[in-house]
């Protein structure tokens, strides 16, 4: 019970700090669909798509990378939670944080739990607004996307605060973007089909198969035509579990951040 | 099952702790018995914060022990983290939501909820004098209030010890007074155990425990007007650390 009553605060918690931050939903908002309405607008012509899995048709390119930009805003929402955590004003509450006595490993699953709550109203606003501009997906897809999307959510988060744990370099988001968010999501599935990647080279096709993002992208696509894609959802699983594996380690007390941001 | 070590309310056994090459802390110890009230007072950079930081298990001590009421930290870290209030040096409210959310978040993070935490937080700002300002946004509250407001958290989950990290930090004469008042009050009251970490040796009362540490080491541990000697606490407590400054210039 004392878990539950832990998990709840925190979700309330960044769930109010979200309100109160318009500024990060908006944000979180035009960068996709400046993807989608500008960027997409101008490839569709330059890419032709043939039919490919799990499409029924051929689709139009904004159709495509649908799936490849609630990924990112799930990438960048975990980048943002996690990494504000320890090189923002956010230390302090971090320090309230880890200093309750609830188990170490359950407090960071619930500040993973709270910042993929979070991700998931950024979606689905992202998704409603694509929807009025007439980028519609089949409307089961809708209900069908969200097991998927907890799913990509918390591999996305994890690798953020395994980041944050651990890395001592990425001091700003900067440095993120061009390390981190850059080369997942250029390196997959999102902006192009992995047969074309493979086309131009056989590494980078072989890098995009590897990346973690690229299984999270294929994962809400199946899942937004109503298919199950085993392979990814085994993949993001797997890489779930290693991220917050990693930082549990990463956040324990003798090792880690705290020990150098609390040093000298 | 987590057995007590001993009876002492907060117990510190040579510890050492290094960031790297530096050494922060030297062989540490000192005791405190419940309801104690002791002052940890050294200049910056002598460890206090490094001392907290062991204390709150934010980071683990390489050699030597730490115990709350009893618990072993290294051993049985949940049972002694529940019995301790913590008041860092930085702020750790969430400024944008009001005095009581932040109060609910914190007594949810120690798994309490419903009326049992409603009654401890009104307790907790009865307590502190800010029962009126509870429903208020933290960023409208002055910087007293809100020290006010952090050391009534750290009071909702009736913790044994209580450790304050230079909790008087940018506030003004009479809020730094107050605040101290407070807290020898809540120590006589709830026999509650204070170690409140001050470079500001006018924080310090003539009958406090005190303990003076200085690059790491203890310099001091007694009452601070048997520390003092007959002079002023400034005076002794400046001409501790400066000898001891000359001995390692030597």
């Amino acid at each position: 019970m004392p878990y539950l009553i832990c998990l709840q605060a925190i979700i309330a918690r960044e769930c109010l700090r979200f309100m109160g931050q318009r500024g990060r939903f908006v944000a979180a908002l035009v960068r996709p669909l400046v993807w989608l309405l500008i960027f997409a607008a101008g490839f569709r012509a330059a890419l032709g798509l043939s039919i490919l899995p799990p499409y029924p048709t051929q689709i139009t390119y904004e159709i495509y990378i649908v799936p490849g930009l609630c990924a990112m805003v799930q990438l960048f929402n975990g980048m943002q939670s996690s990494l504000s955590l320890v090189y923002d004003r956010e230390m302090g509450s971090m320090r309230l944080l880890l200093t309750s006595p609830m188990p170490r490993w359950w407090l960071l699953t619930c500040k993973l739990i709270a910042g993929t709550s979070i991700s998931l109203l950024q979606v689905y606003a992202f998704l409603a607004i694509a929807a009025a501009f007439g980028i519609l997906m089949p409307w089961q897809g809708y209900l069908l996307v969200f097991p998927a999307l907890l799913l990509s959510g918390l591999m996305l988060g994890a690798l953020g605060l395994a980041l944050s744990s651990t890395i001592k370099q990425l001091e700003n988001f900067a440095g993120v973007m061009n390390f981190v968010i850059f080369p997942m999501y250029f390196l997959s599935t999102a902006l192009y089909p992995l047969s074309m990647m493979a086309e131009s080279s056989a590494l980078l096709g072989n890098l995009c198969a590897l990346n973690p993002f690229t299984h999270a992208v294929e994962l809400i696509r199946f899942a937004l035509y109503g298919e199950f894609n085993p392979e990814a959802t085994a993949w993001t699983l797997l890489t779930l579990i290693l991220f917050l594996g990693f930082a549990v380690w990463g956040y324990d007390p003798a090792r880690g951040v705290l020990r150098r941001k609390l040093g000298p | 099952m987590v057995t007590k070590l001993n009876d002492a309310a907060l117990s510190i056994e040579k510890v050492t702790f290094r960031f790297g090459a530096k050494l922060a802390l030297d062989q540490v110890s000192f005791s405190l018995r419940a309801g104690q009230f002791c002052a940890l007072l050294g200049p910056n950079g002598a460890g206090k914060s490094t001392l907290f930081n062991l204390l709150t298990r934010l980071i683990v001590s390489q050699e030597g022990g730490l115990s709350i009421a009893g618990y072993d930290l290294a051993k049985a870290p949940r049972a002694a983290l529940s019995r301790v209030g913590a008041v860092f040096q930085e702020q750790t409210l969430d400024l944008d939501l009001s005095a009581q959310r932040n109060l609910t978040y914190f007594a949810a993070l120690h798994g309490l909820s419903g009326p049992k935490a409603r009654r401890r937080i009104d307790e907790a700002l009865e307590r502190l004098g800010i029962a009126d300002r509870a429903s208020e946004k933290v960023r409208t509250l002055n910087g007293g209030h809100r020290r006010r407001l952090e050391i009534a958290r750290s009071l909702i989950h009736e913790p044994a010890v209580m450790l304050l990290d230079e909790p008087t930090v940018g506030l003004d004469a009479a809020s730094r007074r107050a605040i101290i008042e407070h807290v020898h009050a809540l120590c006589a009251d709830k026999s509650l155990t204070v170690l409140w970490a001050t470079h500001l040796v006018d924080e310090v009362e003539a009958q406090d425990r005190l303990v003076i540490l200085h690059r790491g080491k203890l310099l001091a541990d007694g009452i601070a007007e048997e520390i003092a000697a007959g002079h002023t606490l400034t005076e002794r407590f400046l001409s501790l650390t400066a000898s001891e400054l000359e001995e390692a210039l030597a």
